[in-house]
């Protein structure tokens, strides 16, 4: 991401591009062979990383520049990458920026992002230190446009600050998040579990919650639980 | 481990809770005199959650000071079936079979926000076909939403033969989707890459039919309730939500089109080829749940019209593809509908079994398998019959998708009932709930 240092001979803003960030790597993949080996003897051992898309250089195209500039401007410093991929554009926001980044992107005539329309919790085990994901998706009716923040937080630290107080309507979805992955959001009004019993024991949709489920025979076969059949991913 | 368990006796003894009272048994002249008594000035009570008007399974738990609300509270989870969860262990194909059943009265609505954000994390376009009939599917679906939403409503205000008309063109409405995809509800009809199959061979004889029936009988809707006195006094400046509050707790929707603010999905953001159709977005400006129920007439009548020209198209675009032609990402049965639903057709499972050991190979694969999806994250949205329906979907590269969230208005909307509801008479929660048309499904997936 890049950097707005003032110059030291005036108020000019210049700007220093420092180097991308490596890719957040998903997972190492081992395997017999892969389609473009030249080796099909099954000897020569498959060794992949998975990557997600990592981190976009400017300019990122659009509207999107001029997005960036502003929250820049208004909350210097709030992130650590942004990321275009697939026409979205996704801002890495440190936790401790994210509510003045929430009141700036909602109440600057620039940017005016009226709606958070959802939190949405992401479990990645395989990322140690930076588990756990908060997505927002913002959406401003004023300008027709739509971005995503992205919270990242590790596992056994996983406090994230509220924004119920600039988006009341984050309300339920932030009791969603703490529900299903154990994200706590600061300064919630009242951060209790929403779907599942307010007796429950974990947080069902991280990965490392089974899905539960029994083998069921049929027809003198058994079919194990979906959770403990072969996967191809 | 040692278990607690809740009693509400420990409560009682230690004062923690005022007097329970509980209905069973007793008289409830007994129960108002000994309230009476002890000068409770408001009392909670249970609305649900098997309450017939609260639209499946919510709960709200109400205080009330005589028959004025003072605080509202929902509470929800009580359908949560772990859709999201469940999806992550099959394929990405598969996962359409779970999203149908979130919204199951808008259930092409899930599988199309859900095939969205798929084809979106792919980069594929699908075929001008396949997106006719996803649109006639969702408007169809539309209609029949809003018939279950305008019905139920209305039977809930005593209005018996407004839910018989509304129940009677939503059967019309689901035999058309029987037809179409082979089962009423639950599609799983609209696939990534396109939709499971082509229209019937009287499949556009049925979707005439289906027009001229719906032009003939959705107008006796307004002709019951419209202009009833007892109707509109029963919905007129009742649940009003402003454009403030609105904006203040991300309604989407009828709620908020009610407040005059043109906002829908098919227009400003459109997808699906939804540009090239020709409608309007339907504003009221009452802000109440008498507009909201103008607003669901009308946008009926607007669907009706899209249908139309779905019907135009799909006569000039016979024969075409409704897959993408990409043989790795297309699921390979060529699927028929049978008496009995969506099957394989005969000619393709004779050319697996009898003809080509590579066909059936790719097949095998394809269905086991699945296809792979590159790493990555998108947020794809439609615009449901209750609001803005998104899918975040995240992919790790493989072939089951990584995590897919859906963010149902329902969920978001359950979250405004106490800005509509407190200060009101109790008798308006009732028609508060009906105007912003929650389905549990979709609340509690």
């Amino acid at each position: 991401m890049s950097e707005i240092t003032p110059a030291a001979d005036g108020g000019e803003l210049v700007e220093t591009v420092a180097p991308l960030p490596p890719s957040p790597v998903l997972r190492q993949k081992s395997g017999m062979w892969a389609a473009g080996l030249e080796d099909t003897s099954g000897y020569s051992g498959l060794q992949r990383t998975i990557e997600m898309p990592g981190t976009t250089a400017r300019p990122y195209g659009g509207w999107f520049d001029e997005v960036a500039d502003r929250m820049d401007v208004l909350v210097p410093g709030f992130g650590t990458r942004v990321l275009v991929d697939r026409g979205e554009i996704t801002f890495y926001v440190l936790p401790e920026h994210l509510v003045a980044l929430c009141q700036a992107l909602r109440d600057d005539a620039h940017l005016r992002f009226e709606v958070c329309l959802s939190v949405s919790g992401v479990h990645y085990p395989e990322q140690v230190g930076e588990e756990l994901h908060a997505v927002y998706h913002l959406l401003s009716m004023t300008h027709n446009r739509r971005i995503r923040l992205e919270v990242v937080v590790p596992d056994g630290d996983a406090h994230i600050p509220s924004i119920v107080s600039v988006y009341p309507m984050a309300d339920f979805h932030e009791r969603e998040a703490w529900d299903m992955f154990g994200m706590i959001f600061d300064g919630h009004p009242a951060l209790t579990r929403i779907l599942m019993p307010d007796d429950w024991v974990g947080h069902p949709q991280r990965k490392d919650y089974p899905l539960g489920g029994i083998p069921v025979e049929y027809k003198g076969a058994t079919v194990p639980p979906p959770d403990q059949r072969r996967s191809y991913s | 481990m040692k278990q607690e368990f809740f009693d509400p006796e420990d409560l009682i003894s230690t004062g923690a809770a005022g007097r329970q009272y509980f209905s069973q048994g007793s008289d409830w002249d007994d129960i108002a005199l000994e309230a009476a008594e002890r000068g409770d000035e408001t009392i909670v009570v249970n609305f649900g959650p098997q309450h017939p008007s609260t639209h499946g399974v919510l709960r709200l738990i109400l205080e009330l000071d005589g028959e004025t609300v003072v605080s509202l509270r929902p509470a929800i989870g009580f359908l949560h079936t772990g859709i999201e969860k469940n999806m992550e262990y099959r394929t990405w194909t598969q996962g359409v079979a779970f999203a149908t059943r979130a919204n199951y009265v808008a259930s092409i609505f899930n599988e199309a926000a859900y095939c969205l954000a798929v084809e979106k994390l792919l980069g594929i376009e699908v075929p001008e076909r396949a997106n006719i009939i996803r649109v006639m599917m969702m408007e169809a679906n539309r209609i029949n939403s809003h018939l279950v939403a305008a019905g139920t409503g209305g039977l809930e205000l005593g209005a018996m033969s407004v839910f018989m008309v509304a129940m009677r063109e939503r059967e019309v409405c689901l035999e058309f989707f029987q037809a179409v995809s082979g089962l009423r509800m639950n599609n799983a009809y609209i696939r990534p890459g396109g939709v499971a199959v082509d229209l019937p061979a009287d499949g556009l004889d049925r979707l005439r039919d289906l027009i001229r029936r719906l032009e003939k009988n959705l107008p006796e809707l307004a002709q019951f309730a419209n202009e009833n006195p007892i109707f509109k006094s029963r919905m007129e400046g009742v649940a009003h939500m402003d454009l403030a509050t609105c904006m203040a707790l991300g309604v989407t929707g009828p709620p908020l089109r009610s407040t005059g603010y043109p906002w829908d999905l098919r227009k400003v953001q459109p997808y699906c080829g939804y540009e090239t159709y020709e409608f309007d977005a339907i504003t009221w400006d009452t802000c109440d749940a008498y507009g909201r129920w103008r607003i669901r007439l009308a946008e009926m009548d607007e669907s009706v019209k899209i249908l139309k020209q779905c019907l135009e198209r799909l006569e000039k675009t016979q024969g075409q593809p409704v897959m993408v032609e990409d043989s790795k990402i297309a699921w390979p049965a060529q699927l028929a509908l049978g008496p009995d639903g969506q099957g394989n057709s005969n000619e393709h499972i004779k050319h697996i079994m009898g003809e080509s050991m590579e066909a059936l190979i790719h097949h095998f694969k394809i269905v086991t398998e699945g296809f792979k999806v590159p790493a990555g994250q998108v947020y794809a949205a439609v615009e449901n019959p209750a609001g803005e329906l998104g899918c975040h979907a995240v992919s790790d590269g493989g072939t089951r998708p990584y995590r897919v969230h859906l963010r149902d208005p329902g969920f978001n909307h359950i979250q405004a009932l106490p800005a509509l509801c407190e200060g009101a008479l109790v008798s308006d929660v009732v028609p508060a709930i009906a105007s912003i048309d929650p389905v549990m499904g979709g609340v509690d997936r």
